[in-house]
């Protein structure tokens, strides 16, 4: 897949045309939402060989109502994997199963088979603490905490003993913030506030912050829906950079941050996965008629 | 007429006023097309109307009110060839006088009095028809006047918000007239205390005894006002409250916010504010009766000595009164945190007291010590548990264990009773209500400026 060169200029037409299926008439969109139980099962290639993560009839409740039916998911090591689907569809609430933010929410419940490396997610002696440390996330909006941004990076190793030495520490702030590619911008400043920066600032030093504890997978919830362009442009160029170490499951809206970063992307419809290929696969020659429709803009 | 009746038909004449406003104003827009030819809507023409016939009437009617019996009195008096030079005096006289002319006096007064009190009925009668008069002229005129203006060019809607901008900002002034007032009446009569004991005496004095004799030659004769034992004792009992309330009230807030489930937090939420629904005084029966002896068995059973009123005692019951305060504030504010701080901290891995320690705590800082504040400032105002728990003596120790007093408690006794308003005695208590407000407003001022601060934090 062709790594992204976007300028600023070509993306917002873009943005633009995946943004407005509204303007298409609702006959339309009508026809081609479907009810779940008329999806039947997943078409496609959802498993792989090297499997960082491996999802197995997942299902997961809010209280009474489901929100994932039996979805079935490989993650491959050093791959970025795209969920992109209309708003809705459980492409988040799937994404938090992975490293277990769900158990925040009251009266959410998973059902299935989740593993990292062959050791089950959901398992009862599972403490959540090092998996959390194992797989990071990073958020729709930059949540930088309130304090400095040297402090920022430097809260991860500090609260799981990474670093015992301030120089040890100071390291890994620095090395983190080199690579969320931010390093530059903030040195002369790691003692101002990390909620001081711009939008784009914030989500990369929140992506520092990710990468400073080492995960071995980041979970990424629509990223860049608070950005704008040009940020959103710094952050992609970043995902792939940060492929060659870690394995990646970015939730996104823009179909074409989906093409431009990943290299499967799973398409997702009312809590069901509809389809897994190759990024190419599902962008040029989709198998299913779900897909087509919402890749080119008939509904979303 | 009676004021009642009066007023009474002030309010239907503006009703009537609104009502005729609002109907000329979509009499008016008819002839033009409709309601949208008006500058504003029918119901604003109607306000216009209604506030000017009802407002200027109330206001004069109003300062009829305050000013009517001055008045009078001043006309009646002024008509008295031969009346005593003492204020006293005059006073006397003139209630002779209402007495006589509400036909209360017994027997018959002097002929002076008799016709006074016949001026003065004559008077009242015919201020009361000037009043009917003055205001119902005034209501219908100032009415038909801005009837007249009705027109839909007229923009009522911005002539009525800004005399509606007027009325809140008249609100707002009665309430800082109101601390000015205070501000000011406890300033003078500070200031004739300070003129009979210096000012560095009562601020530095070790000594307090503020009791003046009557006679020369009296036991004790010579009172001592120094206000430090005072101040002493306040801090202590406020200090062993802030350590009983700001722990507990702290953690259960944070517990209530971050642990506790939607059940729990539902109703252990109200009951804890229950305790701040609580008298005081109930407090101080709970102080005196159950934790100040309960207080000196323990003491004595460590072998020391402790006295049955102890500052202690107070402070532990003062402390569990002021937690609501405290806990409430603090969950608000801990509430306000965002939850996506703490699914920043909990996606690095933090456990759920990491989370709430370093991120969620620091971020709700400020609030919290705006709420500590808040609680500090009840606290030292606090007078009634000290009252019954803590004793009158003004002893100058830093042992918990004996009877103290604060500030507020001497104020309340040296007020206490039959008092000579020109005595040190009675003026300290002004003086020590002057250091007490101006301590409360020092730290509310703190208060406010560290939770303006706190809001500039997320946005």
């Amino acid at each position: 897949m062709n790594t992204m060169t976007l300028s600023a200029g070509e993306a917002i037409p873009a943005e633009t045309k995946a943004t407005k299926p509204a303007a298409e008439p609702p006959s339309v969109k009508n026809q081609a939402v479907k009810r779940p139980e008329e999806i039947a099962s997943t078409v496609g290639s959802p498993f792989c060989d090297e499997a960082k993560l491996r999802m197995r009839n997942v299902n997961v409740f809010y209280g009474e109502a489901q929100a994932i039916h039996d979805v079935s998911l490989d993650i491959g090591r050093n791959q970025v994997v795209a969920m992109i689907g209309p708003s809705g569809c459980g492409k988040s609430t799937f994404l938090r199963c992975l490293n277990r933010m769900n158990d925040t929410i009251e009266g959410c419940r998973v059902e299935g088979e989740l593993s990292l490396d062959g050791e089950a997610i959901y398992g009862p002696k599972v403490d959540v603490v090092p998996l959390r440390a194992r797989v990071g996330m990073v958020f729709q909006k930059p949540n930088p905490f309130p304090k400095t941004i040297y402090d920022n990076v430097a809260y991860g190793p500090k609260i799981h003993g990474i670093a015992s030495r301030r120089a040890e520490l100071d390291e890994i702030v620095e090395n983190s913030l080199r690579r969320a590619g931010l390093w530059n911008e903030v040195k002369d400043r790691l003692d101002k506030p990390g909620t001081g920066l711009s939008g784009g600032q914030q989500q990369r030093l929140c992506i520092a912050r990710a990468i400073a504890v080492s995960p071995e997978v980041i979970l990424m919830d629509e990223p860049c829906s608070a950005l704008d362009p040009i940020a959103t442009a710094r952050i992609e160029e970043l995902i792939d950079e940060l492929r060659q170490n870690y394995t990646i499951a970015i939730v996104t809206h823009s179909m074409q941050q989906a093409a431009r970063v990943s290299q499967r992307t799973a398409y997702f419809h009312l809590g069901k996965l509809v389809e897994v290929n190759d990024t190419e696969t599902v962008f040029t020659n989709p198998e299913h008629e779900l897909t087509e429709a919402y890749i080119t803009g008939r509904f979303g | 007429m009676q004021t009642p009746t009066l007023f009474a038909l002030l309010l239907l004449l503006i009703l009537v006023a609104y009502g005729t406003g609002f109907s000329r104003a979509v009499g008016a827009a008819r002839s033009r097309g409709g309601i949208r030819s008006l500058a504003s809507l029918p119901n604003y023409y109607g306000v216009h109307t209604a506030l000017w016939c009802g407002l200027p009437a109330l206001v004069i009617l109003a300062a009829w009110l305050i000013f009517d019996d001055a008045i009078i009195r001043m006309l009646v008096m002024g008509g008295l060839a031969d009346k005593p030079d003492s204020i006293s005096g005059q006073n006397l006289l003139y209630a002779q006088i209402q007495n006589m002319a509400a036909g209360k006096l017994i027997g018959e007064g002097t002929p002076q009095v008799a016709a006074a009190a016949e001026h003065l009925a004559s008077l009242r009668q015919s201020g009361q028809w000037l009043q009917t008069a003055l205001i119902l002229i005034l209501s219908l005129g100032l009415g038909a006047f801005a009837l007249l203006q009705v027109s839909p060019e007229m923009r009522a809607r911005e002539k009525v918000e800004k005399v509606l901008r007027a009325i809140l900002m008249a609100c707002a002034c009665a309430a800082i007239f109101t601390t000015v007032g205070i501000l000011m009446s406890v300033l003078f009569e500070s200031l004739r205390f300070f003129q009979s004991v210096p000012v560095t005496e009562f601020l530095f004095g070790l000594h307090w005894s503020p009791q003046m004799a009557l006679r020369e030659d009296q036991v004790g004769s010579s009172g001592a006002f120094g206000a430090v034992p005072l101040f002493t004792g306040t801090l202590m009992v406020s200090a062993i409250a802030m350590f009983v309330a700001v722990p507990v009230g702290l953690m259960s807030a944070i517990y209530l916010a971050e642990y506790a489930g939607n059940r729990v937090r539902a109703f252990a939420k109200p009951l804890i504010e229950i305790l701040a629904g609580v008298p005081t005084v109930v407090y101080g029966f709970f102080a005196a009766l159950t934790v100040a002896p309960f207080v000196r068995e323990v003491a004595q059973s460590v072998g020391l000595e402790a006295s049955s009123e102890s500052a202690l005692a107070a402070g532990l019951v003062m402390g569990v009164m002021i937690i609501p305060f405290v806990s409430s504030l603090s969950d608000d504010v801990i509430n306000a945190v965002p939850q996506s701080l703490r699914d920043g901290a909990l996606g690095l891995g933090s456990t759920k007291s990491e989370t709430v320690r370093k991120v969620v705590i620091p971020a709700a800082l400020p609030g919290i010590v705006g709420g500590v504040l808040l609680a500090v400032s009840r606290a030292i105002g606090e007078t009634m548990i000290v009252v019954m728990a803590a004793g009158l003596a003004a002893n100058l120790t830093a042992n918990p264990l004996e009877s103290v007093t604060t500030v507020t408690v001497q104020i309340v006794t040296l007020l206490v009773g039959d008092q000579e308003f020109d005595s040190p005695k009675t003026l300290a208590a002004f003086a020590l209500g002057l250091m007490l407000f101006i301590s409360t407003l020092i730290l509310n001022f703190i208060a406010l400026h560290v939770v303006r601060k706190y809001r500039e934090q997320y946005d």
